[in-house]
């Protein structure tokens, strides 16, 4: 993203919008200034600011005469007053930024809005975690910390060491250049996202050892973690297995998101599908 | 969606936030989908949500490309119901949110009526799900647990912002707009109904909860910490 700098007029409504605050007042030129080294390509502030187009000149002018005088100038803060903010073309490798960071933007690997991932919200006809089966989802780098690939990589490499098996149809595994060892693409390993997601699977009696094991690698990794659990309920919907591991965890479960069983599969071609649903 | 299970906050928190979505799986029923997720949401809108989205266009309430400077003074903050659901018009993520667990409950009874073969997901407290499943007759099929937040902790904001921000869990609510809505609030610069539009503006799902954000923003004015 970028700021064209003979529109924008320094209001500084931007700087606060920024989810990895990579806006910032160069007071040099006085314009708004994109780190671009921690911009990840979300375009909360190109998407999520309204845009009015305002003479540059005249708001300037405005702004100056209000300092003067001493007097507030309060503005709405969800507006840019010039339109200022305009894309940059994304080449390979920063395209990857865009694809994590920006929710509106789908997966090419999986067809899915923001972190491209389906995980246990279409369990109920994708047949992903089953019965004796944990899901985790291990998201990286919300809210507003952002992750770096490289450090992503090392809880990857070691839950591939630990022997579980990552999810297919998952952006990150999608950019993994050997799944066996869970090593990332080497060109993409100094780009920064917003947020993603690695997706696993494992038995259900490995759940703890899971846990400890993501418990031991994110304090190597400057960034904040999120752990989904997801698993399949019994016959009366109740979970009576994977809830009593994670409060003997020390995990108090506030909340969950629950599918509520009504997916079916409706698709024409379902051949394939049914193949790839049916239990093994 | 992710994006709703790892919502800041204890079970009690989430009294007034129901999130109700649909989503196709690619490859299995996404064929056909676009119609069932608007009847999805064209349903919710009985129910008076707070909020209606789609994931690939936004929420109810929506930046604007070309805003007339007078409107300043006469912001929108009406939520727009109708321009979510003219807009789906491609298979997405479709979510519904609602400030009552009586409405929600009364919807998801009226989602397995219709029968659109989608899959249907509540987000929420664990138990305010489990009774949405109870009042319609549902078991739970599978359930994600949300673990909350660790790792380098020390990079997150206070528990108010913190319960702002994560609304949106793309992320797009910036933890710095949210402390400054609160301090706005505090300052008496905005109301927490107008501080709250700017916020559920950003949310690029329509997911934002503005009725616990309201209740968040005023909670805060008067906390000293």
């Amino acid at each position: 993203m970028k700021i064209n700098s003979d529109k924008c007029v320094a209001c500084g409504n931007c700087t606060y919008v920024c989810p990895m605050g990579a806006i910032y007042i160069d007071s040099g030129i006085k314009r708004a200034t994109v780190n671009v080294t921690e911009c990840v390509e979300c375009y909360a502030c190109y998407n999520g600011l309204s845009q009015e187009h305002l003479n540059p000149v005249m708001v300037r002018t405005m702004r100056k005469a209000f300092q003067w005088l001493r007097l507030r100038f309060d503005p709405e803060p969800d507006v840019c007053p010039t339109a200022a903010f305009e894309p940059d073309p994304l080449s390979w490798p920063r395209v990857v930024r865009r694809a994590f960071s920006d929710p509106r933007v789908p997966h090419e690997s999986t067809g899915v809005e923001g972190r491209g991932t389906e995980e246990v919200k279409t369990n109920d006809i994708s047949g992903r975690v089953r019965v004796g089966e944990v899901g985790f989802t291990i998201e990286f780098g919300r809210p507003g910390v952002g992750v770096w690939f490289r450090d992503m990589q090392k809880m990857c490499a070691a839950l591939a060491k630990a022997g579980v098996s990552f999810e297919k149809k998952n952006p990150v595994t999608s950019l993994m250049s050997d799944v066996a060892t869970g090593t990332i693409r080497e060109d993409i390993l100094n780009e920064k996202v917003l947020s993603a997601i690695v997706e696993i699977k494992v038995p259900v009696e490995r759940t703890e050892e899971i846990i400890r094991l993501v418990w031991a690698v994110e304090k190597q990794i400057d960034t904040v973690v999120a752990i989904g659990v997801g698993t399949r309920c019994d016959e009366e919907g109740e979970d009576h297995v994977v809830g009593p591991i994670l409060e003997r965890l020390g995990y108090k479960l506030e909340r969950a998101k629950t599918n509520i069983g009504l997916g079916r599969i409706t698709n024409q071609n379902i051949e394939r599908t049914l193949a790839e649903v049916a239990p093994k | 969606m992710t994006n709703t299970l790892h919502r800041f906050g204890d079970a009690n928190s989430f009294r007034d936030d129901y999130v109700v979505f649909a989503i196709a799986s690619r490859g299995r029923n996404d064929e056909d989908s676009v119609p069932k997720l608007k009847k999805f949401l064209q349903m919710a809108r009985e129910f008076h949500p707070v909020n209606l989205g789609d994931a690939r266009h936004g929420g109810a309430l929506r930046p604007s490309r070309s805003m007339n400077p007078l409107s300043h003074w006469k912001r929108e903050i009406t939520p727009d119901f109708d321009a979510v659901i003219a807009g789906l018009d491609t298979t997405t993520t479709a979510a519904a949110v609602f400030d009552n667990r009586p409405a929600a409950e009364d919807f998801v009874k009226a989602v397995k009526a219709a029968d659109l073969g989608l899959s249907i997901n509540i987000s929420t407290s664990i138990d305010g799900a489990e009774q949405c499943c109870h009042a319609a007759d549902l078991c739970r099929h599978s359930v994600g647990y949300s673990l909350g937040f660790e790792g380098k902790t020390e990079h997150l904001p206070n528990e108010d912002v913190l319960k702002l921000a994560t609304m949106c869990g793309h992320g797009m609510v910036s933890a710095s707009l949210a402390k400054k809505m609160i301090d706005w609030v505090k300052e008496g610069r905005r109301t927490p109904e107008q501080a709250v539009t700017y916020l559920t503006r950003f949310c690029s799902c329509g997911v934002f909860n503005p009725t616990r954000g309201k209740r968040i923003l005023e909670e805060s004015r008067t906390r000293t910490k």
